[in-house]
């Protein structure tokens, strides 16, 4: 479990000043990487070694570190996330690397998250397709006991398999259309099964649909690549739910 | 001073109903007149913010993530209570109250507990309104948990995420205000000074972490909900970001620190596994659900692979110790109880600093399937980071620094002692005394935001004329001029040592000398060296960059400055609390390994005035009165 032997690696990183630079590829060496380091403790040990010799270091967006936050974001020798399944950046471990790779790490790259500085991308888009409607217009205060309306189990756990996104942005930046399908699918279809969201179902899916257009980005056309780069397994079945709550919300 | 916390008096049980009947009003047409600033966008921060500004104050929102869903409140798995007893089993209002004044170790206010309690099942139902896919059983109804520290199942959950979904519930309020244009929302910033002028909170002076800039916002009220301090510790289980700046830049204009020695030391956390590690990752408390706690009876047993120690020689010390709660003994208690088996030589895994989760007794009872419906996310989280099978092997877990029980003294009103700054959830420091029980944190947080602020607020406010001061006010230019110094004097010195250094080196004091036990002769080394940490800080570290640019380094170097000096006041805090209780355990003051309080001279909270850099600062009491919750050794054998 803890042999010591250490792994040198070779990384290719996209490196940009800010919004207007154009940005380049920039090849640095991580040394004495053990298995158990996680990717960003890796880039961590990166970072301290160019502070030392009076470099920029790398800059990347990161918080829990326990693939919850939603704010880690990097595209991993060409996948989100890195490719493991089911996994964010700060969970990737670097057991899943050999020594001697090489390593291309560059930022989310979508029409509708302009990079802000080397790895990190600009996601507010996401929080104004919400905004447009991924929520009950309940009031705080006056609402009804939680057990006065009773949810089928299978209905309450499909609810949470939608509600897992943790909004990173990794299904747009794995989709060829840069589309937001998965994560507006995710939010209308977690809504549209409860009770408690249906009374405003059709309002909800026009608004953030009509959102999703105006923030930039793509449509679907079934690639599928948003399920395999999501770090919770959203299910693609939630952009059919979309499109069919659209469809109804038509006729309403 | 004596301090008043200026609760309400009478039966416990109308306290709360009565102050919310004596509190002045704010007329609807007035609201909008006053502006209030909200920081941090956690559960207390992001329910208050959505809270307040559909009632139609004009409201001002800040953090530090690119997005508000981003909070640490996130990150909380297990679950929240409430005392709904819909299981039947016996709990009421009283009940919790009584276990969290119990589980607090008789270290926190009656009439704010009270109200938590009172309030605790209206969260519920908010929730559920908002679409929060809480458990459920098949015939439709929410489903329950038992969690630390009580008999009843009052625990409501969603998998092992219910911080992730309470948070996204409170974002979803939050995002409906946002577009309704009664919350402006502002994300990428870290406020860096409180400015007070005449003695009133007037605004904050915040750093646009994008382009470096420094920005003033003015208010009416200032709310903070800038979370707990225990990176203090450099490793906890706290996100990278969590730091006790806005706190202590409040506490350094006048705001009082109550309590910051009752630190929580979570006692199921995945050990450490080397020296460049950047934070641990907490496995939540309701795995002890089912998940039998054990050491090896014999050292040498310790190296062997755990399936081939045989069960009569394995020590459930949990189950032996405390009988009647086992597993569930609260936080405090079995964090002690694993650093005292592993003290004994009987620890496993790298440097014998871990024991034993283990599941095998409830697959063999419920069968695999059932606890991986019950923790799946939480097994496959722990093989992601160790790479071993918890189904197969018990899982490794050594205690972690995870909550602040301590934080900014508040009334009963949350407002500090500075009029017109309110403190929220874990950055103020009212409920939970000295331990806080597992699924509680959650509950402050929301109840701060959206059942108590909404109406002691506006009590506030009546007594004020909106507007009195803008951003154009000296103060606010000083404050300014102030942050821009710090700033160019950490960028300035260019020393040889990087911050997370400097950083690694105050944690490991921190946790050698003031963790899980202190003692005078640890906490006197810390005092001499902290200071002499903090000298070397300021004339030997090394930011690269500039302030007018992103640059992480120069924000974790801010942090880390202001840990610095916190760090001296925690330890001074533990110095002077001559008694053990709840997460503050002084080795002097024990009975048979148990916190021996002394409510004779310590039935109060410390809260700390600021006085100057090196200083000591001046303390000041608040007596605690139990007429409720008898004061009683605490026992949960």
């Amino acid at each position: 479990m803890s042999d010591h032997k250490t792994m040198t690696l070779t990384l290719i990183v996209w490196r940009q000043k800010n919004a207007n630079d154009p940005g380049k590829f920039e090849t640095y060496t991580a040394k004495n990487i053990t298995e158990h380091h996680s990717f960003l403790e890796m880039l961590d040990c990166v970072n301290e070694d160019l502070i030392h010799t009076g470099k920029d270091p790398i800059v990347f967006d990161h918080d829990c570190r326990e693939g919850i936050c939603g704010m880690c974001s990097q595209v991993i020798n060409g996948a989100p996330h890195g490719g493991q399944d089911r996994t964010t950046v700060c969970q990737l471990h670097m057991r899943k690397f050999k020594d001697g790779d090489t390593i291309y790490i560059e930022p989310w790259r979508a029409r509708a998250f302009p990079i802000v500085r080397d790895l990190i991308v600009d996601r507010s888009a996401l929080d104004k397709i919400t905004q447009a409607g991924g929520y009950t217009s309940c009031h705080t205060g006056g609402v009804a006991d939680g057990n006065a309306i009773l949810i089928p189990k299978p209905i309450a756990d499909e609810a949470m398999d939608a509600a897992e996104c943790v909004g990173c942005g990794a299904c747009v930046a794995g989709c060829p259309n840069g589309a937001a399908m998965l994560y507006t699918g995710a939010k209308v279809s977690q809504l549209a099964l409860l009770p408690q969201g249906k009374a405003e179902a059709a309002e909800r899916v026009t608004n953030m649909t009509n959102a999703m257009k105006e923030c930039g980005f793509g449509n679907c056309s079934n690639h599928y690549e948003c399920m395999a780069a999501c770090p919770k397994g959203i299910n693609v079945k939630f952009i059919a739910r979309m499109n069919r709550e659209f469809i109804k919300a038509q006729f309403a | 001073m004596i301090l008043d916390g200026k609760c309400p008096t009478g039966p416990i049980e109308q306290t709360w109903d009565k102050h919310r009947f004596d509190l002045k009003l704010v007329n609807p047409a007035n609201k909008r007149k006053y502006n209030v600033i909200v920081v941090g966008t956690g559960l207390a921060g992001g329910a208050a913010a959505a809270s307040l500004g559909e009632l139609g104050y004009n409201v001002q929102a800040f953090c530090y993530q690119d997005s508000p869903r981003r909070a640490h409140s996130i990150a909380a798995q297990g679950g929240i209570n409430a005392a709904k007893n819909y299981p039947n089993d016996g709990d009421s209002i009283y009940r919790l109250f009584y276990d969290t004044i119990k589980g607090g170790d008789f270290r926190a206010r009656e009439a704010d507990v009270w109200r938590l309690a009172q309030v605790s099942n209206n969260i519920i139902d908010q929730c559920v309104a908002q679409g929060v896919p809480f458990a459920r059983d098949y015939a439709g109804y929410l489903d329950n948990r038992s969690f630390g520290g009580a008999q009843v199942s009052r625990t409501f959950f969603a998998r092992g995420q219910t911080g992730q979904q309470l948070l996204l519930g409170a974002y979803s309020a939050l995002s409906r205000q946002i577009k309704l244009g009664t919350v402006k929302m502002y994300d990428r910033r870290e406020m860096l000074d409180l400015v007070v002028v005449d003695g009133v909170a007037r605004g904050i002076t915040v750093r646009n972490l994008v382009t470096g800039e420094m920005e003033s916002y003015s208010a009416d009220a200032v709310c903070l909900a800038t979370g707990g301090f225990v990176n203090v510790f450099y490793l906890s289980t706290n996100a990278m970001g969590c730091s006790v700046t806005a706190n202590w830049k409040a506490h350094k204009k006048g705001a009082f620190f109550a309590n910051p020695c009752y630190t929580q030391i979570h006692p199921t956390c995945i050990p450490q596994a080397g020296d460049y590690q950047s934070k641990l990752t907490l496995m939540s408390e309701s795995l002890r659900n089912d998940g039998r706690v054990w050491v090896p009876k014999k050292k040498e047993d310790c190296g062997k692979h755990p399936n081939d120690v045989p069960e009569a020689d394995r020590d459930y010390y949990l189950e032996r110790k405390y009988p009647s709660f086992g597993n569930l003994a609260p936080r405090d208690i079995a964090s002690r109880a694993a650093k005292e088996q592993c003290d004994d030589g009987r620890g496993v895994g790298p440097g014998g600093r871990g024991v034993y989760l283990d599941f095998a007794d409830s697959i063999k009872r419920l069968g695999e399937d059932t606890i991986r419906e019950r923790y799946g996310n939480l097994f496959e989280m722990y093989e992601k980071i160790t790479d071993e099978n918890g189904y197969k092997r018990p899982m490794r877990m050594y205690p972690a620094p995870h909550y602040a029980m301590g934080g900014l003294w508040v009334d009963y009103n949350l407002m500090s002692n500075i009029p017109g700054l309110f403190v929220l959830g874990e950055a103020n420091f009212s409920v939970h005394g000295a331990n806080r029980l597992g699924a509680s944190a959650l509950m402050q947080g929301l109840a701060d935001g959206y059942f108590v602020i909404p109406y002691t607020i506006g009590g506030y406010l009546a007594t004020v004329k909106p507007g009195q001061v803008k951003t154009d006010h000296a103060e606010f230019k000083k404050s300014v001029e102030e942050v821009n110094a710090e700033q160019s004097k950490l960028l300035g010195i260019n020393g040889k040592k990087t911050v997370f250094e400097f950083m690694r080196e105050l944690g490991g004091l921190m946790w050698e000398n003031c963790g899980m036990a202190r003692s005078k002769e640890s906490l006197e080394v810390n005092l001499k060296k902290i200071p002499a940490l903090r000298e070397e800080f300021w004339n030997n570290v090394k930011v690269t960059g500039s302030g007018a640019e992103l640059n992480q380094q120069l924000e974790n170097a801010g942090r880390t400055a202001d840990f610095l000096e916190f760090g001296e006041l925690l330890c001074r805090d533990a110095h002077h609390r001559n008694e053990s209780c709840g997460g503050h355990f002084r080795v002097e003051y024990q009975d048979e390994g148990e916190a021996q309080r002394d409510d004779v001279n310590f039935c109060y909270v410390g809260a700390w005035e600021y006085k100057g850099v090196g200083k000591e600062p001046e303390l000041h009491k608040e007596p605690l009165k139990f007429d409720n919750v008898h004061l009683a050794v605490r026992s949960y054998k």
